[in-house]
């Protein structure tokens, strides 16, 4: 495979609504800073790819003002998933496999706060055995969560420890949402939302835009002084009945990580896609992750969740520890589907 | 690029106005399995999958490829969701293409559908956003201005748009996957249909379909169980913003640009005597002639003449949409997509009675936003 490295990241910093801007006018700067940031020029940029979801903006073709954003003349090479901007990341990857372009930019963007995110991810179900029954998404996340206690050693403790790790650390992160100094065992005398969640283990509503450059072995060498490098990555999608799954465990995401030979090796950091408490502890076993990885620096989800960024925000925070030399190898991941449906796994390494 | 691509099978539902005996997972799974059966292999012989569709309101689901792994055989395997208006049925295909090419899987199953039926497609084109034009009158009303312009260019006739609706139509009707079969289709027949968008008559449009397409596309050594695979020769996408001022809706550039990485990775120079058959994505009857020039087959205003003199019709010189095309089948999602499968069964001479006699070259072409995202391919019998 040819080198591919993340060479530059750009974020918008999450919000509960933003209000005053559109999605074109969130997509402007992030994109322009991820450019200027790389160092090559908008015109020289080989691949664009994009991921957003259209029924979060409630019309069709939202990607569309997103190309009328990014100065798309003339003509580019483009693409566009409706998945979150990691998966982006992922085609963009391959795309720079064909050696016939160096460089590519990768965004995505999402307003949830348009409308009721949890209904709207409702209608992301099986749609004529589930989403009739209008499970939303919050209580799916209920039941597995309440599955992982039953049926392993987590308790609620454990949960709300992710929960004030997660605010700890978001102090350091201007562009997070959700902050703060909290005892774990006081966030346990808050009341249930969906039991057994409470307020804490779920990941904010959020709005935001994110954007990254991939470039190619010598011109990522040439344009940044240290390439977070891609070493592998790869993705995997569980099933999607919730009956033909055991929901404690995510599947999907052990497959991925073992693809990319994560298992077996340690990280000095981890930026995990987790909306929800429990799942960053599902998550943390099935990549057998140890102490000595410092997870979620960033905060992760918890901190700022827009929908269709966050997943591709954990691979630019992840490049980001690389990138600064505060990490040698570092991991991200991101989720898509209820209950961790979908998991996508990358390593990211300085040399 | 790295490895060689192939078509190794291919597959469709038979498309229809409501395939109500099906679900959702049913109909993708219809040409999914024929595709499989194909190209002689099982779903644990595929190593990912990438579907594609147009706006989730079509259907009303969100990200429906979530619910529909299962059906796909995708459960612990990567599943790619593409979404690029009217060409994503192509785009999906090229990207399936390049993750072969790339080297990263060796056999991947690559699918495309829409099932209007599950909803109303002029509704989903039709929300009020703040400050901006409302398409409420569908497609049409959004596209019949740029066909006018044409007119006004090219000074054809306005007896071409006809002729382009009746030549798909008798050709749908050697396909028996076609939604529309109209067996007493006449040139009185469309010329006496109500107009809808002056210039657009109701049956110079594309219906409504629900249907679905399948392909796998295998690297070099997985063709190697194939007996007559299609090779792809080239791929290429184009973008362009649709709301810059200046920009040519009639005449994209974006379509141009494709049209000639296409053809320069494929080493064609002169499109009318290098292709065989072309299937080129066609809602609108006069976008058989405003692509025949944007593709380089025909000088600028001039391809109304190949459609008018017969060039184009199945027994023409260069035959434009031997199945039938978009105007007689549109799951919109697929549709781009069975422009791209029927050039490679075309090439592999398994076209059935809709076959172009020698076609050893052919091209798919898919369109979609406001004629601004363009996605091609060309295939051939020979390895390149």
């Amino acid at each position: 495979m040819r080198d591919v490295a993340v060479i530059s990241f750009s974020q918008a910093p999450s919000v509960r609504r933003e209000s005053d801007l559109n999605e074109v006018e969130m997509i402007v700067p992030v994109v322009t800073e991820a450019v200027e940031r790389s160092g090559i020029d908008r015109k020289d940029i080989g691949f664009t790819v994009s991921g957003s979801c259209d029924y979060l903006a409630g019309q069709p073709f939202a990607f569309v003002m997103g190309l009328d954003a990014i100065g798309a003349w003339p003509p580019i090479r483009e693409s566009h998933v409706e998945m979150d901007g990691a998966w982006a990341l992922y085609e963009a990857w391959v795309r720079l496999q064909h050696g016939d372009v160096d460089s590519a930019l990768v965004y995505c963007f999402g307003k949830s706060s348009l409308g009721e995110l949890r209904d709207v991810l409702s209608l992301q179900l099986d749609p004529y055995y589930l989403a009739p029954l209008w499970p939303d998404s919050v209580s799916l996340a209920a039941l597995q969560a309440r599955s992982l206690l039953d049926g392993s050693d987590h308790t609620e403790l454990d949960m709300a420890e992710v929960a004030a790790r997660s605010r700890r650390d978001a102090r350091d992160n201007p562009n997070a949402q959700v902050t703060g100094d909290t005892d774990p065992n006081d966030l346990l005398n808050e009341p249930y939302i969906a039991d057994p969640l409470r307020k804490h283990d779920c990941a904010p509503i959020s709005d935001g835009a994110a954007a990254i450059v991939l470039a190619a072995g010598d011109l990522a060498r040439e344009k940044c002084e240290r390439p977070a490098w891609i070493k592998a990555i790869d993705h995997r999608i569980d099933a999607h009945s919730l009956g033909a799954r055991d929901l404690k465990k995510a599947p999907s995401a052990r497959i991925a990580a073992e693809a990319v030979g994560a298992v077996k090796d340690g990280f000095d950091v981890a930026e995990i896609h987790a909306p929800f408490t429990h799942q960053e502890l599902i998550l943390r076993d099935e990549f057998g992750l140890s102490d000595k990885t410092r997870i979620n620096p960033s905060g992760g989800a918890l901190a700022a969740n827009p929908m269709m960024v966050a997943g591709l925000t954990r691979i630019g925070e992840a490049a980001t520890r690389v990138m600064d030399s505060s990490a040698d190898r570092a991991l991200a991941h991101a989720t898509s589907g209820p209950c961790l449906q979908q998991n996508l796994v990358c390593v990211l390494e300085g040399n | 690029m790295a490895e060689r691509c192939a078509v190794l099978g291919i597959g469709q539902t038979k498309h229809d106005s409501e395939r109500d005996d099906v679900s959702i997972a049913g109909l993708v799974r219809e040409a999914a399995l024929r595709a499989l059966e194909d190209a002689g292999l099982e779903w644990a012989d595929i190593d990912a999958v990438v579907i594609g569709k147009a706006p989730d309101m079509f259907e009303g689901v969100v990200m429906p490829e979530l619910y529909l792994a299962d059906a796909l055989g995708a459960v612990g395997k990567p599943m790619l969701r593409v979404h690029t208006a009217g060409s994503v049925g192509g785009s999906t295909a090229v990207v399936a293409s390049h993750l072969v090419q790339a080297g990263v899987h060796q056999r991947v199953l690559t699918v495309a559908f829409e099932k209007q039926s599950e909803s109303d497609v002029m509704w989903a084109l039709a929300p009020k956003i703040p400050f901006s034009m409302p398409i409420v009158a569908g497609a049409g009303g959004y596209f019949a201005p740029h066909i006018r312009e044409y007119i006004r260019r090219s000074s054809a006739p306005d007896t071409t748009g006809i002729n382009v609706a009746v030549k798909d139509r008798v050709n749908a009707l050697k396909n028996p996957y076609a939604h529309l079969q109209m067996e007493d289709i006449s040139f009185e027949q469309v010329a006496d249909s109500p107009m809808l968008w002056d210039p657009i008559r109701y049956l110079e449009t594309c219906p409504s379909s629900d249907g679905a397409c399948a392909m796998v596309l295998g690297s070099e050594s997985a063709a190697g169980s194939v007996k007559n695979p299609a090779w792809v020769l080239g791929t290429a996408v184009r973008s362009e913003p649709i709301g810059m001022a200046g920009r040519d809706e009639v005449d994209p550039r974006a379509g141009r640009d494709c049209a000639a990485e296409v053809y320069k990775q494929a080493g064609v120079t002169n499109p009318h005597r290098d292709i065989d058959v072309a299937e080129i994505y066609v809602p609108f009857s006069w976008y058989e002639p405003m692509w025949l020039e944007n593709l380089g087959f025909a000088e600028q205003n001039t391809g109304w003449k190949l459609v008018d003199d017969g060039t184009t019709a199945l027994d023409g010189d260069l035959p434009i949409n031997p199945s039938g095309g978009v105007l007689s089948t549109n799951p919109i999602g697929a549709s781009g997509m069975l422009r791209f499968a029927e050039a490679a069964l075309q090439v592999r001479g398994e076209a059935g009675e809709h076959q172009v006699d020698g076609a050893k070259v052919a091209l798919g072409h898919a369109y979609g936003g406001g004629s601004q995202f363009f996605a091609m391919w060309i295939v051939s019998d020979e390895k390149p």
